[in-house]
């Protein structure tokens, strides 16, 4: 398995939960300015990280545009990345 | 509508090959106060929600949930994937074994299939929001059980994640019941 595709993989996993995060907040606190901020940041944050990585390991979902053949297929799947790798 | 995204919602890491643990963990997976049983009642609590608070909290807790049950059939098929027979038999995972292989499942540690009645939907938000927050700490003590049972430093890293995780939804489920409760106080007319 490839080290550095973990390691990408688990940085958008970190910002994406920050996202999550402010997210639920924002579902009960609406008109929180500063915490909508954080939100915009980060989600601005992820899809820089995602366009890198789907440009090198394929889609992330099948929404995505992909090179030839369709890489969505591609594993590793979630559940067989090897994370203690990084 | 969903859509899939190819990450877990945590870097799942098992360190050891334990079937019995993974026979425990799987209570998780398919027993009453486990992930599944969380994601269908809160998206099935959605349409009879009445405010846009309350509506966006379902949907999004009830997909998280979705994601938690990921996790813990990660961490089950990891437990178990390496393992040969002579390290299933005689462990509690042996019954699950010989009807379902090393596939999840869900049911509960004791072996008792998923089935709904482990929810419920009143269409009435003030139940449904104190369910969701019972749902929500009996998951976490759930979770302090199995942690308490486990032995892998892996398992329980994650295991710890999720226990946090009951507690944020806990704390969200609280606010939208004020917000619900504030909402049915202002349509009082005396």
């Amino acid at each position: 398995m490839d080290r550095e595709q973990v390691c990408s993989l688990r940085e958008i996993m970190e910002v994406d939960f920050v996202i999550k995060e402010t997210a639920l907040y924002l579902n009960t606190h609406p008109t929180d300015e500063r915490a909508l901020r954080l939100h915009n940041t980060y989600s601005q944050k992820l899809k820089e990280l995602e366009s890198i990585y789907q440009a090198k390991y394929g889609p992330l979902t099948n929404h995505e545009m992909s090179q030839f053949p369709w890489a969505y297929i591609n594993e590793p799947w979630p559940w067989e990345f090897d994370f203690s790798l990084c | 509508m969903w859509i899939y995204e190819k990450k877990l919602q945590y870097p799942v890491r098992v360190d050891t090959c334990n079937p019995t643990l993974a026979a425990m963990i799987i209570e998780q997976f398919g027993g009453p106060d486990g992930e599944l049983s969380a994601g269908i009642r809160y998206l099935t609590q959605r349409w009879t929600m009445p405010t846009n608070e309350g509506k966006a909290t379902l949907t999004d807790i009830g997909t998280e949930e979705l994601a938690h049950w990921e996790i813990i059939g990660t961490i089950v098929w990891k437990l178990v994937k390496d393992a040969p027979k002579e390290a299933i038999q005689g462990t509690p995972f042996e019954t699950h074994y010989v009807n379902h292989g090393k596939s999840p499942f869900p049911h509960s540690a004791a072996g008792e299939a998923w089935t709904a009645a482990y929810i419920q939907s009143k269409a009435d938000p003030i139940a449904d929001l104190h369910e969701d927050m019972a749902a929500e700490e009996k998951a976490r003590a759930t979770y302090e059980y199995l942690i308490r049972v486990s032995d892998d430093p892996g398992v329980n890293e994650t295991l710890g994640f999720l226990r946090q995780r009951e507690i944020v939804h806990f704390q969200r489920f609280g606010e939208t019941l004020q917000i619900v409760q504030e909402e049915i106080n202002r349509k009082k007319y005396y």
